[in-house]
């Protein structure tokens, strides 16, 4: 599919310019993710999405500073991304992200008071506010173990809306969850998104979710993971059941299938999963 | 049995025996208090036959002088004086042991330090250090504690240092997420996080300093004017007064298991339990 990779954003909140991640060193070095250039605006929510192995959660935690570059540059706002820091809440896919020691409450509470630096008062009016938002005003002082795992989901994108970041990282935050309460997730996190204008970076390997959670998805092919496309979605096919989205899911399938069957060919060599 | 199942897991580590039995006791008691009775008699039914209180003095003569001893108040002095030079340097060795393992997290040559350090020293029996520290702090509270601070930092170094490197790595990149500094990272993510660990670290360091105070003070007692428990045990069997030895024997065991269930089992409870963190 011969598309341009870039959205040329006029002032890109997030710009990524020739990303390139690697594992090891040496000769034994693999390349997670090859020269990514793409650009995200203020309220985009973009969806990386491929097969394992194609480097996307690599990709995710090098803008969230968890992980160092090995080519190109990640610019947010402008600046270059340094460190791990409360400006690129991330939301990881599980479930002991939450400090056990801490009930639902606290747990958002703290995010804020460290990540904020709000006093005690403060962080704990606008936490109740939004364990509310997520539904979950009945637990506030449940310790984490005693919930569900999308309970623990919900605490966990609570904690990163209440940050108010610039941008929101989020690692397939809902593969872990059964079918139901994923699509359950997947609607109040739109809603949520909605509501607040919220960026979103967000790493699937689900069709269906990409194009429903996403206003742009750029699929990625696997080994190491190159860009292959990257597709506005149109609003008439954030709807599930619309002609619209039946094909898109069906053009990105196609795009992604036939990466996977050029990678059923015999591997050469070692290869890692990132 | 629920409860039999439930008992198990506190037994991890062969230090860990009076944990067992403190757990036993209160989850299916009445067949240790049947076990205990029993004993008792053996013991009375055979020191009745041996007939030699210079061997083995009756049960009853034991408790006793249990009784006497504490009434006098001179075992409840010794067990203090005991129990004041094992506090020193049981927090002495926690000082060291949260500095090499704050050391052991932040640096590669901390954690290799850590490494070396626990490899050499923790096979080496405190006890054996005795004859070093009489040398350097002569006979005295400063040698015991210099022998139960090394009897509890490797231990506890070495078990904390395990807890810190088993925190998940999700939970980490939370932590760092929050831009949380150095220290507030290993006080507020790492410490916690590691809990279950450390109190393990922490009990098995109380059995082995316990151990070395009276193994210690057993050789040479510090005065008899201040000596601890050990001391007591050992100027009794001196002057052949046996049901005072056992006595002194029987009043280790039981702070052994007061700490143990008291203070370990409850600090366990109100935090790890409650948590959900216990392994």
């Amino acid at each position: 599919m011969g598309v341009t990779l870039r959205v040329a954003e006029p002032d890109p909140l997030l710009s990524l310019d020739g990303v390139t991640l690697r594992y090891g060193s040496g000769a034994s070095a693999v390349t997670a993710v090859q020269d990514i250039t793409v650009d995200l605006a203020v309220g985009d929510r973009l969806v990386l999405l491929g097969p394992s192995g194609c480097g996307k959660s690599s990709l995710l935690r090098a803008v969230g500073g968890f992980q160092p570059v090995d080519g190109g540059r990640i610019h947010l706002r402008g600046k270059p991304v340094g460190k791990p820091g409360p400006d690129r809440m991330a939301v990881f896919q599980e479930f002991d992200q939450l400090l056990p020691w801490r009930t639902v409450l606290g747990n958002v509470r703290y995010a804020l008071q460290r990540g904020r630096g709000l006093d005690r008062a403060t962080a704990g009016k606008r936490a109740r506010d939004w364990i509310g938002r997520v539904g979950l005003t009945r637990v506030l002082d449940a310790y984490p173990h005693t919930l569900s795992g999308g309970m623990k989901q919900r605490v966990a994108i609570a904690r990163a809306f209440a940050l108010e970041p610039d941008l929101l990282l989020m690692d397939e935050p809902f593969a872990a969850l059964d079918a139901l309460t994923r699509r359950q997730m997947q609607d109040e996190l739109l809603a949520l998104c909605e509501q607040t204008g919220a960026s979103v970076l967000f790493v699937t390997h689900g069709i269906d979710e990409a194009i429903r959670v996403g206003t742009h998805v750029l699929s990625l092919s696997p080994h190491p993971g190159r860009m292959k496309a990257l597709i506005p979605v149109p609003l008439a096919a954030r709807q599930r059941g619309t002609t619209a989205f039946a094909q898109l899911e069906a053009s990105l399938q196609a795009d992604l299938l036939g990466e996977a069957d050029q990678d059923t060919a015999p591997p050469s060599g070692e290869r890692r999963h990132g | 049995m629920a409860d039999a199942t439930l008992a198990a897991p506190a037994a991890t580590a062969p230090a860990a025996a009076p944990a067992d039995q403190a757990s036993r006791l209160r989850f299916n008691g009445w067949r240790k208090v049947v076990l205990l009775l029993g004993l008792a008699l053996l013991w009375e039914g055979y020191a009745r036959h041996l007939g030699n209180a210079l061997l083995l003095p009756t049960f009853s003569a034991t408790v006793r002088a249990l009784v006497e001893g504490f009434a006098s108040g001179e075992l409840l002095a010794r067990t203090a004086t005991s129990l004041e030079l094992l506090l020193m340097g049981y927090g002495a060795g926690l000082v060291l042991a949260a500095l090499l393992t704050a050391l052991a997290s932040l640096s590669r040559w901390g954690a290799e330090l850590l490494e070396l350090l626990t490899a050499m020293l923790n096979p080496l029996p405190a006890v054996a250090l005795l004859p070093v520290a009489l040398l350097w702090f002569g006979i005295g509270a400063p040698s015991l504690v210099f022998v139960i601070t090394h009897a509890v930092l490797w231990p506890v170094a070495l078990s904390s240092y395990a807890g810190f490197r088993s925190v998940p790595r999700t939970l980490r990149m939370t932590g760092r997420n929050l831009g949380l500094s150095a220290p507030r990272f290993i006080i507020e993510i790492l410490m916690p996080a590691a809990l279950p660990q450390i109190l393990a670290g922490l009990r098995l360091g109380w059995a082995f300093a316990w151990r070395t105070l009276i193994a210690a003070e057993l050789v040479f007692g510090v005065s008899a004017r201040s000596g601890g428990i050990g001391w007591f045990i050992y100027t009794n069997r001196a002057q052949l007064e046996t049901a005072n030895v056992f006595a002194g024997l029987l009043t280790i065991i039981l702070v052994g298991l007061i700490v143990e269930a008291l203070l370990f089992r409850g600090a366990a409870r109100a935090t790890i339990q409650r948590w959900g963190q216990e392994q």
